[in-house]
């Protein structure tokens, strides 16, 4: 059983507060994400898990076992952890060749040669590197090298598996099959797999829970992809997972009033006298050329027009916001929605989070687009 | 149990700690403290008066002069020297660039003080054999220069050291972003307001740290002006010292003087190290970027042959006539005969190779004490690296600071400080024994494989470590699987820095030979100093030949471990 058990961690360095009172439980055999942007501190809690850093207050627990708990000065060393890990950079030796590579933990923990070769040689197929078990790292490429340090990570039959953005220094087509093969080698081996990333769509892809920190190590939401994508917690986690419209709104009466226009809401979404933001993504929104059937919309003016093969971009401002919309490309073409810079236009929604506008110092300039400060929030997380 | 475990591993990481602390402090701390003890605590108290007056003596007072003169004069020639060639081979259209380069390396091979020994046979006033050509065929009165003086002097140490810029500044120019440059052609900017506005600033960091690091060898440098300066009564520090410690056989006035004008060495080498360090950090990283690039020639148009004619001379010049006439002289019956086939043989080498008990010994001598050298600076500066770069442990920042003495501690202040250390005053008396010599050399050669050792382990990174901690290595399992290997290279490097130069080592074995545990250096200047020249220089020719071989083995092995 490898459930993790992070109680009441806090880790500073110098006078960085890097977790601060942290706590999060991960179950045996699920896959498990921690998704944040740069500096936010998920590095260093895969790093407390994995031992290689103490706790200064707190307990973790690996099963049954305490592996650090700063009360009586418990630490266990990574090596007696029973765990995988798997870096960023690789870390495969490059002294070694791949099956030398492989084979050390198992010489480590003493088993007899031909247990050893046989165990590697299962691993390397496991990875789909069977054949270049005498290559030495400096003849392997970036997805190769990250598929041996994956084999000597798994060839011991760890319970837990860290990964500290492992995909992260390879290239796009790379990146989207090997976040499929450790999926797929998660649920053949039935480990717990820790993943640490700052890359949303890995982490909606992998994931059966994720957990969002945000830049000062907070925890911000717990929960299944779905439930992270659908239901954000909060302005943060909505803005993080992917490019984020927000509209600010006023209620006036029943009204909700987006500049001078009426927003169509359901009722109590934004109550009279609040100040709110309506948060949706490019491809929440329906551009049309006029109000045809006279539901309620939005009118805007299309202010920047980017074809981009499978849809189509615009960027809309709306009395003052500029929002971005994304239309299918032949939904555009079949519909007559192909609009040019300075076109009027109307928009409707579906599916609007709602969101207190931030304090007056967070909130995004008048004037402004609400995207220059997601951009700022993406820009940090890469 | 757990608990347990933290505090064994704890234990382990100070042991090595405290290991490499205590290596540091014996073999380079306590001599320098001792150094300083001496000057500055005189009968239980500090005494400032006392030192002020060994200063204004007027020898000692000349001697710093003369160290700051000639520092001063051989650290601008070999900077104007130094920038000039690596200027050509970088920058321009100069034929065969890359053998040149490779040319401009040779005098860093060359011993300056063999070197000042060949142009003494050159350019002695009456002995000297260009001299004698010239007074002979032309009837000159008197010699046509006299090598017995400061421009001998600095001539002789800008040809041996200025390599020290070359290296400095061909990587700099090497390295320099030539956009930096295109954009100001492209700004409407000429050849020559680029380079005078752009590239000398850029490069000018480069420079001066060489310069700085040739005015820091200079001005400890004791062969050159100890063969070519003693004859003329010019004494810098480290001659001085020596001569004190020499005569007077460690009275108590001498060693007042020679921990005083230690202490002065001492002092200035940290205070340009200070200034090299400030120099280099002021922005060099931001303006050259990591990457070769091909920068932009200078067409030399007609100048082009001229000039590598004028190299080559250069070289001919500075290395190959020195080099020739220590071989030649070595062959001769007599010194002063001139070289005509009738008057060669190997005899002389036979001589010292077979026959002569001075010479087998210093060249058994050299060669196991700079083994053993080696070895042991190796492995203690891996592990001093190691600690430094990449341990966490508290008590870290005394090692580090430790760390950079060897660095400020020139070589006759490390032998005063032996002597004064290990002459029985503190219950071990290895003076007089090839003992004193290895721990001196230790301390000598600890910055090259500091230096050494730290390079390559910055190349192991953190994750590789950290990687074999959670395949269930312990500590040491990593050090020996992982760590090692990696720098295995680095270990390489570091013996052969320290094992060819201390096959030609002088400095610190002037001071502390005894007349068993002669050194190859040793042996080379005492013969000369008897007269006994054509062995002398036979030995400094084997001498030669050692090192030429080990440095083609070194450069052969690095070129199989980089291809």
């Amino acid at each position: 059983m490898a459930t993790i058990l992070v109680e009441s961690v806090s880790k500073r360095y110098g006078t960085h507060l890097v977790l601060d009172n942290f706590s999060l439980r991960i179950e045996h055999g699920e896959c498990f994400t921690l998704l944040g942007p740069s500096g936010c501190g998920k590095t260093v809690l895969l790093r407390l898990i994995a031992g290689f850093e103490t706790p200064d207050s707190g307990s973790i627990r690996i099963g049954e076992t305490v592996v650090a708990k700063a009360d009586n000065g418990v630490h266990l060393p990574p090596e007696r952890r029973g765990l995988g890990v798997v870096f960023q950079d690789y870390a495969v030796w490059p002294h070694l060749s791949v099956f030398d590579n492989v084979a050390y933990p198992l010489k480590l923990a003493g088993l007899p040669k031909q247990a050893v070769r046989d165990r590697v040689l299962e691993s390397v197929a496991l990875v789909n590197m069977t054949g270049l078990e005498n290559r030495l790292p400096s003849e392997l490429s970036g997805g190769q090298q990250q598929r041996v340090a994956l084999a000597r990570a798994l060839v011991a039959r760890p319970a837990l598996l860290l990964l500290d953005e492992p995909l992260s220094n390879l290239d796009a087509n790379l990146r989207e099959e090997m976040r499929f093969e450790i999926k797929e080698l998660q649920r053949k081996l039935d480990i717990t797999v820790l993943y640490v990333t700052h890359d949303q769509e890995i982490a909606l892809a992998l994931s059966d829970r994720l957990a969002i920190l945000d830049e000062n190590g907070t925890l911000r939401q717990t929960g299944t992809p779905l439930e992270i994508f659908e239901r954000p917690a909060d302005l943060f986690v909505f803005s993080f997972m992917g490019v984020a419209n927000l509209l600010p709104a006023r209620g006036e009466g029943d009204a909700c009033l987006v500049g001078r226009q009426s927003l169509p809401v359901q009722p109590g979404a934004c109550p009279d006298g609040a100040r709110r933001l309506a948060g949706f993504r490019p491809s929440d929104v329906r551009i049309d050329r006029e109000n045809r059937d006279d539901t309620p919309c939005l009118r805007g003016t299309v202010r920047r027009a980017s074809f981009l093969g499978p849809v189509m971009d615009y960027l809309v401002e709306v009395d003052g916001s500029t929002l971005r919309v994304s239309v299918d490309t032949h939904e555009a073409l079949d519909r007559g929605r192909v609009f040019r810079d300075g076109e009027p236009c109307v928009l409707r929604f579906h599916n609007l989070h709602w969101f207190d506008a931030p304090d007056a110092a967070k909130a995004p300039p008048a004037g402004k687009s609400p995207l220059a400060d997601v951009a700022a929030a993406k820009g940090a997380g890469a | 149990m757990s608990a347990l475990v933290k505090k064994n591993s704890l234990g382990m990481a100070h042991v090595i700690l405290g290991l490499s602390i205590a290596v540091l402090v014996i073999v380079v701390a306590v001599p320098v403290l001792l150094i300083f003890l001496n000057a500055f605590w005189a009968e239980g108290k500090f005494n400032i008066t006392d030192v002020i007056a060994v200063l204004r003596e007027p020898e000692t007072y000349q001697a710093l002069l003369n160290s700051l003169i000639i520092a001063s004069g051989t650290t601008l020639g070999s900077t104007a020297v130094g920038t000039f060639f690596a200027w050509l081979v970088t920058r321009t259209d100069l034929p065969f660039k890359k053998f040149m380069r490779g040319m401009f390396l040779v005098p860093f091979m060359l011993p300056s003080f063999i070197g000042a020994l060949a142009w003494k046979m050159l350019l002695s006033p009456r002995a000297g054999y260009i001299n004698r050509f010239f007074m002979d065929a032309f009837g000159l009165d008197g010699p046509i220069f006299n090598i017995y003086s400061y421009l001998g002097i600095v001539a002789v140490e800008v040809m041996y050291l200025f390599p020290f810029v070359f290296i400095q500044v061909c990587g700099a120019l090497e390295r320099m972003d030539p956009t930096l440059e295109e954009s100001a052609r492209i700004s409407g900017a000429g050849l020559f307001t680029i380079t005078r506005k752009i590239t000398i600033p850029l490069v000018l960091p480069s420079i001066l740290s060489g310069a700085l690091l040739i005015m820091l060898y200079s001005m400890a440098h004791f062969g050159t002006v100890a063969v070519l300066g003693i004859e003329n009564g010019i004494y810098n520090i480290p001659t001085l010292i020596y001569e004190r410690i020499h005569q007077s056989a460690g009275s108590f006035a001498s060693i007042r003087t020679g921990t005083v004008l230690a202490s002065v060495l001492v002092v200035s080498a940290a205070f340009i190290i200070w200034l090299q360090g400030k120099v280099l950090g002021r922005g060099r990283y931001q303006i050259i970027a990591g990457k070769s690039f091909r920068p932009v020639e200078l067409k030399l148009r007609a100048l082009r042959w001229p000039l590598l004619g004028f190299c080559l001379l250069y070289i001919g010049f500075t290395i190959v006539l020195p080099t020739a006439v220590i071989f030649l002289v070595g062959g001769l019956k007599t010194y002063g005969l001139p070289f005509a086939p009738e008057n060669l043989s190997l005899v002389n080498y036979r001589f010292i190779l077979f026959e002569y008990q001075v010479t087998k010994d210093a060249i058994l001598n050299s060669v196991t004490l700079g083994l053993a050298a080696a070895f042991i600076t190796m492995f203690a500066g891996v592990m001093i690296s190691y600690v430094i770069v990449k341990m966490r442990v508290r008590g870290k920042g005394i090692l580090e600071f430790l760390g950079m003495l060897p660095f400020s501690v020139p070589g006759s202040v490390i032998a005063l400080g032996v002597i004064l250390a290990w002459s029985g005053k503190y219950g071990v008396n290895l003076y007089n024994t090839v003992w004193i010599i290895l721990v001196a050399y230790i301390a000598r050669y600890m910055a090259f494989s500091l230096k050494a050792n730290s390079a390559a382990l910055e190349q192991v990174h953190d994750s590789l470590m950290e990687a074999a901690r959670a395949c269930g290595a312990s500590m040491w399992q990593t050090l020996r699987d992982i760590v090692l290997p990696l720098v295995r290279p680095g270990m390489l490097a570091a013996f052969f820095l320290i094992f060819l130069p201390s096959l030609r080592e002088l400095t610190v074995s002037i001071m502390l030979y005894a007349p068993t545990t002669r050194t190859i250096g040793v042996a080379i200047y005492t013969l000369n100093e008897d007269g006994e020249t054509v062995v002398s220089a036979a030995l400094a020719g084997i001498a030669l030949l050692l090192i030429i071989t080990g440095q083609t083995i070194i450069n052969r092995v690095s070129a199989k471990y980089q291809g």
